[in-house]
Protein backbone atom coordinates (compact mmCIF):
# COMPACT_ATOMS: atom_id res chain seq x y z
CA UNK A 1 0.00 0.00 0.00
CA UNK A 2 2.71 2.46 1.01
CA UNK A 3 4.70 1.76 -2.11
CA UNK A 4 1.61 2.01 -4.33
CA UNK A 5 0.55 5.35 -2.88
CA UNK A 6 4.04 6.85 -3.06
CA UNK A 7 4.76 5.62 -6.58
CA UNK A 8 1.32 6.58 -7.88
CA UNK A 9 0.97 10.00 -6.39
CA UNK A 10 3.47 10.66 -3.59
CA UNK A 11 6.37 13.09 -3.52
CA UNK A 12 8.66 10.28 -2.32
CA UNK A 13 10.17 11.89 0.76
CA UNK A 14 13.89 12.56 0.78
CA UNK A 15 14.24 11.11 -2.73
CA UNK A 16 12.87 14.51 -3.69
CA UNK A 17 11.31 17.19 -1.45
CA UNK A 18 8.34 15.35 0.08
CA UNK A 19 9.64 15.67 3.63
CA UNK A 20 10.04 19.44 3.25
CA UNK A 21 6.56 19.93 1.79
CA UNK A 22 5.09 17.78 4.57
CA UNK A 23 6.79 19.98 7.17
CA UNK A 24 4.98 23.00 5.73
CA UNK A 25 1.65 21.13 5.75
CA UNK A 26 2.24 20.61 9.47
CA UNK A 27 2.34 24.43 9.59
CA UNK A 28 -1.21 24.36 8.09
CA UNK A 29 -0.21 25.21 4.51
CA UNK A 30 -2.31 23.51 1.82
CA UNK A 31 -0.40 21.45 -0.73
CA UNK A 32 0.03 24.09 -3.45
CA UNK A 33 1.05 26.78 -0.97
CA UNK A 34 3.46 24.37 0.72
CA UNK A 35 5.05 23.43 -2.61
CA UNK A 36 5.40 27.06 -3.67
CA UNK A 37 6.98 27.95 -0.32
CA UNK A 38 9.51 25.11 -0.45
CA UNK A 39 10.33 25.73 -4.12
CA UNK A 40 11.04 29.38 -3.39
CA UNK A 41 13.26 28.50 -0.42
CA UNK A 42 15.20 25.93 -2.47
CA UNK A 43 15.43 28.16 -5.54
CA UNK A 44 13.80 25.57 -7.82
CA UNK A 45 10.51 25.33 -9.72
CA UNK A 46 7.47 23.61 -8.22
CA UNK A 47 7.74 20.98 -10.96
CA UNK A 48 11.27 20.13 -9.79
CA UNK A 49 10.18 19.31 -6.23
CA UNK A 50 9.17 15.72 -6.97
CA UNK A 51 11.90 15.16 -9.57
CA UNK A 52 14.52 12.94 -7.94
CA UNK A 53 17.19 13.86 -10.50
CA UNK A 54 16.93 17.57 -9.76
CA UNK A 55 16.42 17.14 -6.06
CA UNK A 56 19.34 14.74 -5.56
CA UNK A 57 21.69 17.52 -6.65
CA UNK A 58 19.89 20.17 -4.64
CA UNK A 59 19.81 18.04 -1.51
CA UNK A 60 23.48 17.10 -1.81
CA UNK A 61 24.50 20.72 -2.37
CA UNK A 62 22.49 21.87 0.64
CA UNK A 63 23.45 18.74 2.64
CA UNK A 64 19.88 18.13 3.79
CA UNK A 65 19.86 14.34 3.50
CA UNK A 66 19.34 11.87 0.66
CA UNK A 67 18.42 8.20 0.49
CA UNK A 68 22.03 7.17 -0.18
CA UNK A 69 24.69 7.64 2.48
CA UNK A 70 27.78 9.61 1.44
CA UNK A 71 31.13 10.01 3.20
CA UNK A 72 31.08 13.32 5.07
CA UNK A 73 27.39 13.75 4.16
CA UNK A 74 24.93 14.80 6.83
CA UNK A 75 22.32 12.41 8.20
CA UNK A 76 19.48 12.75 10.66
CA UNK A 77 19.70 15.59 13.15
CA UNK A 78 22.55 17.26 11.23
CA UNK A 79 20.34 17.66 8.19
CA UNK A 80 17.45 19.00 10.26
CA UNK A 81 19.55 21.89 11.57
CA UNK A 82 19.88 23.02 7.95
CA UNK A 83 16.25 22.26 7.08
CA UNK A 84 14.99 24.37 10.00
CA UNK A 85 17.12 27.30 8.85
CA UNK A 86 16.25 26.81 5.19
CA UNK A 87 12.48 26.67 5.76
CA UNK A 88 12.47 29.22 8.57
CA UNK A 89 10.59 26.98 10.98
CA UNK A 90 11.47 25.56 14.40
CA UNK A 91 12.01 21.78 14.49
CA UNK A 92 11.44 20.27 17.93
CA UNK A 93 14.28 17.75 17.75
CA UNK A 94 16.73 20.46 16.70
CA UNK A 95 15.71 22.66 19.61
CA UNK A 96 16.09 19.64 21.93
CA UNK A 97 19.56 18.89 20.55
CA UNK A 98 20.67 22.48 21.08
CA UNK A 99 19.42 22.38 24.67
CA UNK A 100 21.08 19.06 25.48
CA UNK A 101 24.36 20.02 23.78
CA UNK A 102 24.43 23.41 25.48
CA UNK A 103 24.44 25.22 22.11
CA UNK B 1 -22.58 -6.78 -27.36
CA UNK B 2 -21.37 -3.86 -25.26
CA UNK B 3 -17.69 -3.62 -24.49
CA UNK B 4 -16.85 -4.62 -20.94
CA UNK B 5 -14.21 -2.99 -18.78
CA UNK B 6 -12.15 -4.74 -16.17
CA UNK B 7 -12.73 -3.16 -12.76
CA UNK B 8 -13.22 -4.23 -9.16
CA UNK B 9 -15.74 -4.36 -6.39
CA UNK B 10 -15.28 -3.03 -2.86
CA UNK B 11 -14.43 -6.57 -1.74
CA UNK B 12 -11.28 -6.43 -3.95
CA UNK B 13 -12.49 -8.98 -6.51
CA UNK B 14 -12.37 -8.31 -10.25
CA UNK B 15 -15.58 -7.54 -12.13
CA UNK B 16 -16.41 -6.81 -15.75
CA UNK B 17 -18.79 -3.92 -16.32
CA UNK B 18 -20.15 -2.06 -19.35
CA UNK B 19 -19.84 1.70 -19.80
CA UNK B 20 -23.53 2.10 -18.95
CA UNK B 21 -23.14 0.09 -15.73
CA UNK B 22 -20.07 2.06 -14.64
CA UNK B 23 -21.69 5.41 -15.39
CA UNK B 24 -24.85 4.37 -13.55
CA UNK B 25 -22.77 3.43 -10.49
CA UNK B 26 -20.84 6.71 -10.60
CA UNK B 27 -24.10 8.66 -10.69
CA UNK B 28 -25.66 6.56 -7.91
CA UNK B 29 -22.54 6.97 -5.77
CA UNK B 30 -22.24 10.72 -6.14
CA UNK B 31 -25.97 11.25 -5.52
CA UNK B 32 -25.79 9.03 -2.44
CA UNK B 33 -23.00 11.21 -0.97
CA UNK B 34 -24.72 14.41 -2.02
CA UNK B 35 -27.96 13.30 -0.40
CA UNK B 36 -26.37 12.16 2.86
CA UNK B 37 -24.06 15.15 3.22
CA UNK B 38 -26.40 17.73 1.69
CA UNK B 39 -23.58 18.78 -0.62
CA UNK B 40 -23.22 19.19 -4.40
CA UNK B 41 -22.95 16.04 -6.53
CA UNK B 42 -20.21 15.69 -9.15
CA UNK B 43 -20.86 17.61 -12.37
CA UNK B 44 -20.82 15.99 -15.82
CA UNK B 45 -17.19 16.92 -16.49
CA UNK B 46 -16.12 15.32 -13.21
CA UNK B 47 -18.21 12.22 -13.90
CA UNK B 48 -16.56 11.88 -17.32
CA UNK B 49 -13.10 12.30 -15.78
CA UNK B 50 -13.82 9.63 -13.16
CA UNK B 51 -15.13 7.28 -15.87
CA UNK B 52 -11.85 7.75 -17.80
CA UNK B 53 -9.80 7.00 -14.71
CA UNK B 54 -11.77 3.85 -13.86
CA UNK B 55 -11.69 2.50 -17.42
CA UNK B 56 -8.07 3.35 -18.20
CA UNK B 57 -6.53 0.31 -19.94
CA UNK B 58 -3.34 0.64 -17.87
CA UNK B 59 -3.04 -1.51 -14.77
CA UNK B 60 -1.54 1.32 -12.70
CA UNK B 61 -2.56 4.93 -13.31
CA UNK B 62 -0.84 8.03 -11.96
CA UNK B 63 -1.02 11.81 -11.69
CA UNK B 64 0.75 14.26 -13.97
CA UNK B 65 4.27 15.34 -12.90
CA UNK B 66 3.94 18.29 -10.55
CA UNK B 67 0.60 17.13 -9.14
CA UNK B 68 2.05 14.77 -6.55
CA UNK B 69 0.96 15.08 -2.91
CA UNK B 70 2.52 14.07 0.41
CA UNK B 71 1.69 10.94 2.35
CA UNK B 72 1.05 10.54 6.09
CA UNK B 73 0.51 7.38 8.12
CA UNK B 74 -1.55 5.84 10.84
CA UNK B 75 -0.13 2.84 12.72
CA UNK B 76 3.16 3.96 11.14
CA UNK B 77 5.78 1.75 12.77
CA UNK B 78 3.36 -1.16 13.27
CA UNK B 79 3.21 -2.07 9.59
CA UNK B 80 6.59 -3.78 9.22
CA UNK B 81 6.99 -5.15 12.71
CA UNK B 82 3.49 -6.33 13.63
CA UNK B 83 1.32 -6.59 10.53
CA UNK B 84 4.01 -8.12 8.32
CA UNK B 85 5.88 -9.90 11.11
CA UNK B 86 9.17 -8.63 9.74
CA UNK B 87 11.53 -8.62 12.70
CA UNK B 88 12.95 -5.15 13.06
CA UNK B 89 12.78 -2.47 15.72
CA UNK B 90 11.02 0.82 15.31
CA UNK B 91 14.16 2.84 14.54
CA UNK B 92 14.92 0.45 11.67
CA UNK B 93 11.33 0.80 10.48
CA UNK B 94 11.58 4.57 10.37
CA UNK B 95 14.86 4.44 8.44
CA UNK B 96 13.46 1.88 6.00
CA UNK B 97 10.44 4.12 5.39
CA UNK B 98 12.70 7.14 4.88
CA UNK B 99 15.54 5.70 2.81
CA UNK B 100 14.09 2.64 1.08
CA UNK B 101 10.39 3.44 0.59
CA UNK B 102 10.68 7.21 0.17
CA UNK B 103 7.92 8.08 2.63
CA UNK B 104 7.14 11.77 3.06
CA UNK B 105 6.58 11.34 6.81
CA UNK B 106 6.19 8.55 9.33
CA UNK B 107 4.53 7.98 12.66
CA UNK B 108 6.11 6.35 15.70
CA UNK B 109 3.59 4.31 17.64
CA UNK B 110 3.16 1.51 20.15
CA UNK B 111 1.50 -1.84 19.49
CA UNK B 112 -1.24 -0.96 22.04
CA UNK B 113 -2.28 1.93 19.80
CA UNK B 114 -4.25 4.10 22.26
CA UNK B 115 -3.22 7.06 24.42
CA UNK B 116 -4.33 5.53 27.73
CA UNK B 117 -1.96 2.50 27.75
CA UNK B 118 1.00 4.65 26.69
CA UNK B 119 1.06 6.40 30.08
CA UNK B 120 2.84 3.62 32.04
CA UNK B 121 5.51 3.28 29.33
CA UNK B 122 5.91 6.94 28.48
CA UNK B 123 9.60 6.97 29.46
CA UNK B 124 10.41 4.14 27.04
CA UNK B 125 8.38 5.80 24.28
CA UNK B 126 10.21 9.07 24.83
CA UNK B 127 13.60 7.35 24.63
CA UNK B 128 12.66 5.75 21.33
CA UNK B 129 11.42 9.05 19.92
CA UNK B 130 14.67 10.75 20.96
CA UNK B 131 16.79 8.05 19.29
CA UNK B 132 14.67 8.13 16.14
CA UNK B 133 14.91 11.91 15.91
CA UNK B 134 18.70 11.75 16.00
CA UNK B 135 18.78 9.48 12.94
CA UNK B 136 15.80 10.58 10.84
CA UNK B 137 15.49 13.46 8.39
CA UNK B 138 11.81 13.00 7.54
CA UNK B 139 9.09 14.35 9.87
CA UNK B 140 8.33 11.80 12.60
CA UNK B 141 4.98 12.14 14.35
CA UNK B 142 3.76 10.22 17.40
CA UNK B 143 0.33 8.68 17.07
CA UNK B 144 -2.37 6.72 18.88
CA UNK B 145 -6.15 6.53 19.18
CA UNK B 146 -8.26 8.42 21.76
CA UNK B 147 -10.25 5.17 22.17
CA UNK B 148 -12.80 6.13 24.81
CA UNK B 149 -13.93 2.54 25.12
CA UNK B 150 -10.84 1.84 27.23
CA UNK B 151 -12.25 4.04 30.02
CA UNK B 152 -15.25 1.75 30.65
CA UNK B 153 -15.45 -0.88 33.41
CA UNK B 154 -13.84 -3.33 34.03
CA UNK B 155 -10.77 -1.85 32.28
CA UNK B 156 -11.53 1.74 33.28
CA UNK B 157 -13.44 3.81 35.84
CA UNK B 158 -16.60 4.67 33.86
CA UNK B 159 -19.84 2.75 33.42
CA UNK B 160 -20.16 1.22 29.97
CA UNK B 161 -22.50 3.29 27.80
CA UNK B 162 -22.74 0.46 25.29
CA UNK B 163 -24.45 -1.58 28.03
CA UNK B 164 -26.45 1.33 29.49
CA UNK B 165 -27.98 2.42 26.19
CA UNK B 166 -29.68 -0.90 25.33
CA UNK B 167 -31.04 -0.93 28.92
CA UNK B 168 -32.71 2.41 28.26
CA UNK B 169 -30.48 4.26 30.74
CA UNK B 170 -29.86 7.25 28.47
CA UNK B 171 -29.00 9.75 31.20
CA UNK B 172 -26.52 7.37 32.84
CA UNK B 173 -24.94 6.56 29.45
CA UNK B 174 -24.43 10.25 28.75
CA UNK B 175 -22.91 10.88 32.17
CA UNK B 176 -20.51 7.97 31.70
CA UNK B 177 -19.33 9.38 28.35
CA UNK B 178 -18.88 12.85 29.82
CA UNK B 179 -16.72 11.36 32.57
CA UNK B 180 -14.68 9.40 30.01
CA UNK B 181 -14.02 12.58 28.03
CA UNK B 182 -12.31 14.14 31.03
CA UNK B 183 -10.04 11.12 31.48
CA UNK B 184 -9.20 10.92 27.77
CA UNK B 185 -8.38 14.61 27.41
CA UNK B 186 -6.03 14.40 30.38
CA UNK B 187 -4.29 11.30 29.00
CA UNK B 188 -3.95 12.61 25.43
CA UNK B 189 -2.53 15.92 26.62
CA UNK B 190 -0.10 14.14 28.97
CA UNK B 191 1.23 11.66 26.40
CA UNK B 192 1.35 14.15 23.52
CA UNK B 193 3.15 16.76 25.64
CA UNK B 194 5.78 14.23 26.68
CA UNK B 195 6.39 13.13 23.09
CA UNK B 196 6.62 16.72 21.86
CA UNK B 197 9.15 17.43 24.59
CA UNK B 198 11.15 14.48 23.17
CA UNK B 199 11.19 16.01 19.71
CA UNK B 200 8.09 14.70 17.92
CA UNK B 201 7.41 16.72 14.77
CA UNK B 202 3.71 16.32 15.30
CA UNK B 203 0.99 14.36 17.04
CA UNK B 204 -1.50 12.16 15.23
CA UNK B 205 -4.89 11.39 16.76
CA UNK B 206 -6.10 8.43 14.77
CA UNK B 207 -9.49 6.74 14.36
CA UNK B 208 -11.19 9.68 16.06
CA UNK B 209 -14.86 8.95 16.67
CA UNK B 210 -14.51 5.17 16.94
CA UNK B 211 -16.43 5.34 20.23
CA UNK B 212 -18.86 7.96 18.97
CA UNK B 213 -19.27 11.69 19.41
CA UNK B 214 -17.68 11.67 22.88
CA UNK B 215 -14.50 10.32 21.26
CA UNK B 216 -14.57 13.27 18.85
CA UNK B 217 -15.23 15.76 21.63
CA UNK B 218 -12.29 14.47 23.70
CA UNK B 219 -9.95 14.71 20.69
CA UNK B 220 -10.98 18.25 19.80
CA UNK B 221 -10.64 19.43 23.39
CA UNK B 222 -7.20 17.80 23.69
CA UNK B 223 -5.94 19.38 20.46
CA UNK B 224 -7.22 22.78 21.54
CA UNK B 225 -5.14 22.55 24.72
CA UNK B 226 -2.09 21.15 22.93
CA UNK B 227 -2.11 23.59 20.02
CA UNK B 228 -2.15 26.51 22.44
CA UNK B 229 0.64 24.94 24.50
CA UNK B 230 2.77 24.05 21.44
CA UNK B 231 1.80 26.52 18.68
CA UNK B 232 4.54 25.50 16.21
CA UNK B 233 3.91 21.74 16.45
CA UNK B 234 1.62 20.03 13.94
CA UNK B 235 -1.49 18.05 14.91
CA UNK B 236 -3.09 15.55 12.55
CA UNK B 237 -6.58 14.19 13.19
CA UNK B 238 -7.72 11.11 11.29
CA UNK B 239 -11.35 10.15 11.59
CA UNK B 240 -12.92 6.73 12.19
CA UNK B 241 -15.88 7.06 9.85
CA UNK B 242 -17.66 9.33 7.42
CA UNK B 243 -20.00 10.72 10.07
CA UNK B 244 -19.85 11.10 13.85
CA UNK B 245 -21.89 8.42 15.60
CA UNK B 246 -24.25 9.96 18.14
CA UNK B 247 -23.58 7.65 21.07
CA UNK B 248 -24.22 10.66 23.31
CA UNK B 249 -26.13 12.82 20.90
CA UNK B 250 -25.99 16.17 22.68
CA UNK B 251 -22.26 16.89 22.82
CA UNK B 252 -21.17 20.11 21.14
CA UNK B 253 -17.89 21.84 20.29
CA UNK B 254 -17.97 25.63 20.00
CA UNK B 255 -21.75 25.44 19.98
CA UNK B 256 -22.04 22.88 17.16
CA UNK B 257 -23.60 19.46 17.86
CA UNK B 258 -21.00 16.84 16.89
CA UNK B 259 -23.27 13.86 16.26
CA UNK B 260 -24.08 13.26 12.61
CA UNK B 261 -21.39 15.54 11.18
CA UNK B 262 -20.02 14.51 7.78
CA UNK B 263 -16.42 15.29 6.70
CA UNK B 264 -17.05 18.81 5.37
CA UNK B 265 -18.36 19.78 8.82
CA UNK B 266 -15.90 17.66 10.79
CA UNK B 267 -13.02 19.56 9.17
CA UNK B 268 -14.34 22.92 10.38
CA UNK B 269 -14.42 21.65 13.97
CA UNK B 270 -10.89 20.35 13.54
CA UNK B 271 -9.74 23.73 12.23
CA UNK B 272 -11.28 25.55 15.16
CA UNK B 273 -9.56 23.21 17.61
CA UNK B 274 -6.12 23.89 16.06
CA UNK B 275 -5.64 20.79 13.92
CA UNK B 276 -2.99 21.18 11.19
CA UNK B 277 -3.93 18.25 8.90
CA UNK B 278 -7.42 16.71 8.74
CA UNK B 279 -7.72 13.03 7.83
CA UNK B 280 -11.00 12.47 6.06
CA UNK B 281 -12.68 9.06 6.07
CA UNK B 282 -15.36 7.76 3.72
CA UNK B 283 -16.34 4.14 4.28
CA UNK B 284 -16.02 1.58 1.48
CA UNK B 285 -19.08 -0.56 0.74
CA UNK B 286 -17.67 -3.99 -0.14
CA UNK B 287 -20.77 -5.04 -2.08
CA UNK B 288 -20.64 -2.04 -4.42
CA UNK B 289 -18.29 -1.37 -7.35
CA UNK B 290 -15.13 0.73 -7.30
CA UNK B 291 -17.03 3.24 -9.46
CA UNK B 292 -19.82 3.63 -6.89
CA UNK B 293 -17.45 3.85 -3.94
CA UNK B 294 -15.02 6.23 -5.60
CA UNK B 295 -17.80 8.55 -6.74
CA UNK B 296 -18.97 8.84 -3.13
CA UNK B 297 -15.45 9.50 -1.86
CA UNK B 298 -14.72 12.12 -4.52
CA UNK B 299 -18.00 13.89 -3.73
CA UNK B 300 -17.36 14.09 0.01
CA UNK B 301 -13.66 14.93 -0.46
CA UNK B 302 -14.20 17.70 -2.98
CA UNK B 303 -16.58 19.54 -0.66
CA UNK B 304 -14.30 19.00 2.34
CA UNK B 305 -11.24 20.35 0.51
CA UNK B 306 -13.31 23.29 -0.74
CA UNK B 307 -14.37 24.45 2.72
CA UNK B 308 -11.10 23.62 4.51
CA UNK B 309 -8.42 26.17 5.34
CA UNK B 310 -6.03 23.41 6.42
CA UNK B 311 -4.61 20.49 4.39
CA UNK B 312 -6.94 17.52 3.94
CA UNK B 313 -5.50 14.00 3.68
CA UNK B 314 -7.76 11.11 2.71
CA UNK B 315 -7.61 7.91 4.73
CA UNK B 316 -6.92 5.47 1.91
CA UNK B 317 -6.17 2.30 3.79
CA UNK B 318 -7.92 -1.04 3.68
CA UNK B 319 -11.70 -0.47 3.50
CA UNK B 320 -11.82 3.33 3.51
CA UNK B 321 -11.54 6.07 0.92
CA UNK B 322 -12.71 3.80 -1.89
CA UNK B 323 -9.86 1.34 -1.28
CA UNK B 324 -11.23 -2.24 -1.38
CA UNK B 325 -11.96 -3.92 1.93
CA UNK B 326 -9.09 -6.39 1.88
CA UNK B 327 -5.79 -6.92 3.65
CA UNK B 328 -4.12 -6.86 0.22
CA UNK B 329 -5.91 -4.20 -1.84
CA UNK B 330 -5.24 -4.41 -5.57
CA UNK B 331 -2.75 -1.81 -6.77
CA UNK B 332 -4.88 -1.00 -9.83
CA UNK B 333 -7.75 0.07 -7.58
CA UNK B 334 -5.45 1.93 -5.16
CA UNK B 335 -3.83 3.93 -7.94
CA UNK B 336 -7.26 4.91 -9.36
CA UNK B 337 -8.38 6.13 -5.95
CA UNK B 338 -5.25 8.30 -5.60
CA UNK B 339 -5.56 9.78 -9.07
CA UNK B 340 -9.27 10.57 -8.74
CA UNK B 341 -8.94 12.17 -5.32
CA UNK B 342 -6.06 14.39 -6.41
CA UNK B 343 -7.25 15.34 -9.90
CA UNK B 344 -10.99 15.73 -9.21
CA UNK B 345 -11.23 16.49 -5.50
CA UNK B 346 -8.01 18.53 -5.11
CA UNK B 347 -6.73 16.57 -2.13
CA UNK B 348 -3.66 17.81 -0.17
CA UNK B 349 -2.32 14.39 0.83
CA UNK B 350 -2.95 10.72 1.33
Amino acid sequence: MTVTHESTAGMCGIRSAGDLVFRMELQKMKINDAKAYVAQKLGVSVADLADCAQMKEVREQLDIGTTMLRPDGGVGIQTKFRIAELLGIPINSVENFKRHAGL
Amino acid sequence: MSKKYLTRYGDNYVAEMTEAEIREDIEDGTFDAASRGEIPAMNQEEIDHLFEIITSPQKIVSVEPGSEVVVSFDAGTLKFTVRHGAGMDRLQTVLAQERALGSDSIELCHVDYSYKPIKPIISEERQTMEQVQLMATLPVLYGAMPNLGLYTKPDGPCDNWAELLPAGKIKEAREAQEEAIEHAVRDIVFVASQMIESGADGINLDTVGASGDADVKASLEAVRILSQKYPTTGFEMGMAGEFNLGMHGELAFDGEILAGMYPHKQVKMAEQAGVSIFGLVVNTNSSKSLAWNLARVVTFTKETVKVANIPVHANVGMGVGGIPLSLIPAADAVSRVDKALIEIAGLDGL
